[in-house]
């Protein structure tokens, strides 16, 4: 266990140099002025970098190992990209800079917007969403503003699979439309004749994640796509799936009219724990102008960021998005050209479907009828007659050394164990993996205790989650004086 | 290939045995023919690693906004970051690890957060904080709509002193939901008007959204917003500078409902507005009722410390359509660095630098007054302060450019004259006094 | 197998309601207790709430699952449990019993007889 920072906290150790104050000092109103303690921790320097080494060294990364959960694309991401986004000339810009000063960072956010665009068929793009979630909100508000300026305001139900990740539908409420759930057929792709079913005057749109949570691409995807159409409404992809579609297909020739990108998952920037991520939306000219404000354009003068003027739905951020993420994205399309993203996808699939063979045997994998795209289901009823529950291969994964995949997602598959190796690994840590997990299927027969046991391995063992969310300690207790 | 593929034709060519298929084609032959593409992307040349460290050379010598010495604010500040900060950050156990899904291997980061909340729940004067949001304008609309859940009123007042980029972002987030948005005008002192909040409130409303410091700069009576707001069932949702938090009371122990912001200030670059953190802090109430993450304490089978998400039945992967946002990755990693920042600074260094801010503020401001300039505003300011300028802001802006320095922001919100400034503790006296000197020379230059 | 109490009435979004004079008490069956796992959190309606016939009433929250429950009939809240609110284990525990959500007073009585039958309810629970 690592002590709290509030723990170690001694008054008088300060963990900063200030200069003295070299102008006369003013008084802070009485009546204004903040007495007695904040409550912050006094250290110095040296404990502080002390804690957080140690806290860093109870974390899981990329960097230790294959990091397979599905849908979360968790791959190598390049130090030089840390090393570019710090470079004092693009990290030190105020964001309200005026254009002439900012023109490097404008030509690249440009620069990135041209090259997303190519990659996913569109022409219109908004790099401010900070992330997938925002990315949807955006493409939601594209639609709903083209719905509105068309005079159909009832347009407000969005079909929606039932292999959806939890955002879309989430999303789809805060951007004051309502889901219909498109029932997935037989072989876990969207049913067709349930979309014609149900698309009308009322249908906004049909989001849709392809290659879907079950990583299947949706071969009828036209069909779908045009009945929407046909219907009046618009079609969203949700991008978090792109790693498998890199110069492959592109969701402007799918018949989609808007899609998000996930620039930490495809474009390899770094998750950081959580976030900050990026999630640019590219839409087709229908939609262009609805984009937020500010957009970056290109004129006589060079680059400005420029009002969409009153057609925009409006604004997300602040300022303009996780610019420092833009940076980092642009710089791993720069590194690897059109033949290079090409090889990404190509490398992502084949490791996806070579787990998946490895694994053949020895975990059920439903919807098992053909290539899978970047990532896998492993799971179904079948566990259970194994002697295998979800939980406890993720928690035993953890003992051999990797993360576990994604668990109990999607929902239409139970004990769902999703899994991504990315292009990044090498066949020998699939190899590793796959043995891992094989061994685990094996002492569920066995030795099942090591399962239920599990993690033994760990800086800490399995946690209570029921007391946390009982007992709800959310922040450190003030010490009583 | 290339370097961060790594599985060669040799190998490649073992898996596909593996897999069953001759050719990586195979692999791809449910995409049908009809959207397969043929030829490649259309995108510049690869470039390696020292040609993109020369491109990214190039970019940045076309920026030139860094090198100047900066008085601008209006939502980003810039302030110093001693070098133990990003020491941290670019420890990849930090940020190349994913959301702490398993927690028992991601105790690092919850932990991390953990700290963040409790320093940020503190500096709030609130019982409890999220594990942060986007920005500090995505927070506000958050904390909008979360105000609406609580009182299942489907209103908001928002101050007219509101950063109007922040009231953007509000209108964005409402107005699909069919929410109704009314503006609270300010008085001549540049402050809330009392009158106007009850008459307005009286219409019912979810809550009343007051920045404080607001957008210029002025110090709102938070006490008086809170009595009213309490009085007509409302929350009242604080914006704050955290910075300004040092300085000036809490807006929870002044009885704020929830308080967000930016948490740029404490040790995140400028950065061309991004990546920062916003964070949301409020009463343990309504804790059910946030957006966001949360990590809380709980212990592990042995009895040990540890910690996990929690209360994850608000959040869209479980409640899906009636989860109380959208959010999922957030902004962690600048999260961690607020953490950072606010324990190297720790109480002491914390309030010596909002102090510091302050008194180089009104240093700056009285040296300003003196070239020409006018105060707008009587109000008390904390860091950041409006000011008349003799002629036209952008024309003064284009001077003062020219000599340096990035001076505040034009407001056009307060006429074309107005102009917005903001000072930080990495501001010197010599900078200052440099700045003024420029400022009475544009005076006499502009008409 | 988990417990299906005679003299009862269930719904198929797994409810219980018992006649109680002319008010009717409501909880979770057994078997939805089961399913959901460790209650953490009951969400309640206020008191004198309206209850429509098969809209959400309140919610129950486990650590990974939140669930609706929703009004058997129609009429009037009159009571709520408010011992849940410190202990929603009672849920897990005694679901007919101290486990109760809320009391309904019905505007129409004759929908209480529409609900499933203990052996019905059985059926669908497959139990």
């Amino acid at each position: 266990m690592e002590k709290t920072l509030f723990a170690i906290s001694c008054p008088g150790r300060i963990g900063v140099s200030l200069p003295e104050c070299d102008v006369p000092e003013t008084e802070i109103p009485n009546d204004l002025a903040r007495t007695g303690e904040i409550g912050l921790p006094q250290v110095t320097e040296g404990q502080v970098m002390r804690h957080f080494v140690r806290l860093s060294n109870r974390n899981y990364n990329i960097e230790k190992g294959i990091y397979p959960l599905g849908s979360c694309t968790m791959k190598y991401n390049p130090r030089l990209h840390e090393a570019l986004a710090r470079i004092p000339g693009l990290a030190a810009l105020h964001p309200l800079s005026p254009d002439h000063t900012v023109q490097g960072t404008l030509e690249l956010m440009h620069a990135l917007g041209t090259c997303l665009c190519e990659i996913t068929g569109f022409s219109g793009v908004t790099l401010q969403p900070a992330a997938g979630a925002q990315g949807e909100f955006t493409g939601l508000m594209l639609i709903r503003s083209a719905h509105l300026a068309a005079g159909e305001p009832g347009r407000d139900k969005v079909l929606m699979p039932d292999s959806a990740h939890g955002t879309n539908p989430a999303t789809s409420t805060m951007a004051g439309m309502k889901v219909v759930p498109v029932k997935s057929n037989d072989h876990g792709m969207v049913d067709v004749e349930d979309v014609k079913a149900k698309v009308g005057p009322d249908t906004a749109a049909l989001m849709l994640t392809n290659p879907n949570t079950l990583g299947l691409f949706d071969s009828n995807i036209l069909e779908i796509t045009e009945a929407v159409h046909r219907a009046g409404g618009l079609n969203y992809m949700d991008g978090a799936n792109m790693n498998a579609m890199l110069g492959v297909a592109r969701p402007g020739d799918m018949g989609f009219d808007v899609c998000h990108l996930n620039l930490h998952k495809t474009f390899s920037t770094p998750h950081g724990g959580g976030g900050p991520g990026s999630g640019p939306v590219c839409c087709n000219e229908r939609l262009e102008p609805y984009l937020p404000n500010p957009v970056v354009v290109k004129n006589n003068d060079g680059y400005a960021l420029s009002g969409m003027g009153n057609t925009s739905f409006g604004r997300l951020m602040a300022f303009h998005g996780n610019v420092g993420v833009l940076y980092r994205a642009y710089a791993y399309i720069m590194t690897l050209g059109a033949a290079g993203l090409r090889e990404v996808t190509e490398g992502a699939v084949v490791n996806a479907n070579y787990l998946k063979a490895r694994l053949r045997g020895h975990y059920p994998v439903p919807f098992d009828n053909g290539p899978c795209m970047h990532e896998f289901v492993a799971g179904g009823p079948e566990m259970a007659g194994l002697g295998l529950k979800t939980l406890d291969v993720a928690k035993r994964l953890l003992d051999y050394g990797f993360h576990a995949p994604t668990v109990y997602f999607p929902l239409i598959v139970k004990e769902a164990l999703m899994m991504e190796p990315t292009e990044t690994e090498t066949m020998e840590s699939i190899d590793e993996f796959a043995e891992a997990l094989i061994a685990i299927a094996r002492e569920a027969r066995e030795k099942p205790h090591l399962l239920t046991d599990a993690p033994v391995n760990t800086p800490v063992l399995r946690l209570d989650e029921v007391k946390a969310a009982k007992e709800l300690v959310v922040v450190e207790p003030r010490e009583e004086s | 290939m290339n370097r961060f593929v790594p599985n060669c034709r040799t190998l490649r060519d073992r898996m596909l045995t593996e897999i069953g298929v001759k050719r990586v084609e195979d692999l791809f032959t449910p995409v049908p023919e009809k959207v397969r593409m043929r030829g490649l992307l259309n995108l510049p040349p690869a470039m390696s690693e020292m040609e993109l460290v020369r491109e990214y050379a190039r970019l940045a010598k076309s920026n030139t906004s860094h090198e100047l010495v900066c008085f601008r604010g209006a939502g980003s500040y810039d302030h110093f970051i001693p070098a133990a900060v990003d020491s941290i950050l670019t420890r990849s156990e930090f940020f190349t690890a994913y959301t702490p899904y398993q927690a028992e291997v991601s105790q690092g980061t919850l932990q991390a957060i953990f700290e963040y909340q409790t320093m940020i729940a503190r500096l709030c004067g609130t019982e409890a904080a999220n594990a942060g949001m986007y920005d500090g304008a995505s927070a506000t609309a958050e904390a909008a709509l979360m105000a609406m859940r609580v009182t299942g009123v489907n209103r908001v007042l928002v101050a007219g002193s509101l950063n109007p980029s922040y009231r953007e972002v509000i209108e964005t987030y409402l107005v699909p939901g069919g929410f109704q948005i009314n503006e609270i005008p300010f008085g001549p002192d540049g402050l809330l008007d009392p009158g106007a909040v009850r008459t307005l409130i009286q219409g019912g409303a979810a809550a009343m959204v007051v920045q404080s410091p607001n957008y210029f700069g002025l110090v709102e009576n938070i006490a008086l917003a809170s009595e009213t707001a309490r009085a007509n069932n409302a929350l009242l949702v604080v914006v704050a500078d955290p910075i300004s938090l040092g300085v000036i009371q809490a807006p929870g122990a002044l009885g704020a409902d929830i308080v967000v912001g930016d948490g740029q200030p404490l040790g995140i670059p400028m950065g061309f507005g991004g990546p920062y953190a916003g964070f949301l802090a409020t009463s343990t109430a309504h804790l059910r009722k946030m957006p966001g993450r949360i990590i809380g304490r709980t212990e592990d089978r042995a009895g040990n410390t540890g910690y996990v998400m929690t209360l994850q039945t608000r959040e869209q992967h479980i409640r899906r359509e009636k989860a109380t946002s959208n959010i999922c990755t957030n902004q962690a990693l600048m999260a961690l660095a607020n953490a950072v920042y606010l324990s190297l600074t720790g109480e002491a260094g914390f309030r010596e630098i909002a102090r510091q801010c302050h008194h180089k503020a009104h240093y700056l401001e009285a040296g300003l007054v003196k070239a020409g300039a006018r105060r707008i505003f009587s109000a008390p300011f904390v860091r950041e302060f409006a000011l008349r300028l003799p002629g036209d802001a952008f024309e003064f802006e284009d001077r003062l450019l020219s000599a340096g320095f990035l001076p505040g922001l034009p407001v056009p919100g307060l006429g074309n004259d107005a102009m917005l400034f903001a000072v930080t503790e990495k501001r010197t006296r010599e900078e200052m006094d440099a700045f003024i000197g420029a400022f009475s020379k544009a005076c006499g230059e502009v008409r | 197998m988990s417990r299906i109490d005679e003299g009862i009435r269930y719904t198929e979004s797994h409810e219980w309601v018992k006649k109680d004079g002319e008010d009717y008490i409501m909880g979770i069956t057994d078997h939805a207790q089961h399913e959901m796992g460790e209650i953490v959190m009951v969400e309640l309606p206020a008191q004198g709430a309206q209850a429509v016939r098969g809209e959400a009433l309140g919610a129950i929250e486990a650590v990974k699952t939140a669930e609706d429950f929703y009004a058997p009939l129609d009429g009037k809240v009159v009571k709520v449990n408010g011992e849940l609110d410190g202990n929603p284990g009672l849920v897990n525990e005694d679901p007919y019993g101290e486990g109760w959500l809320v009391v309904i007073r019905a505007v129409d009585p004759a929908q209480y007889d529409e609900l499933l039958s203990p052996d019905q309810y059985r059926t669908l629970a497959g139990e």
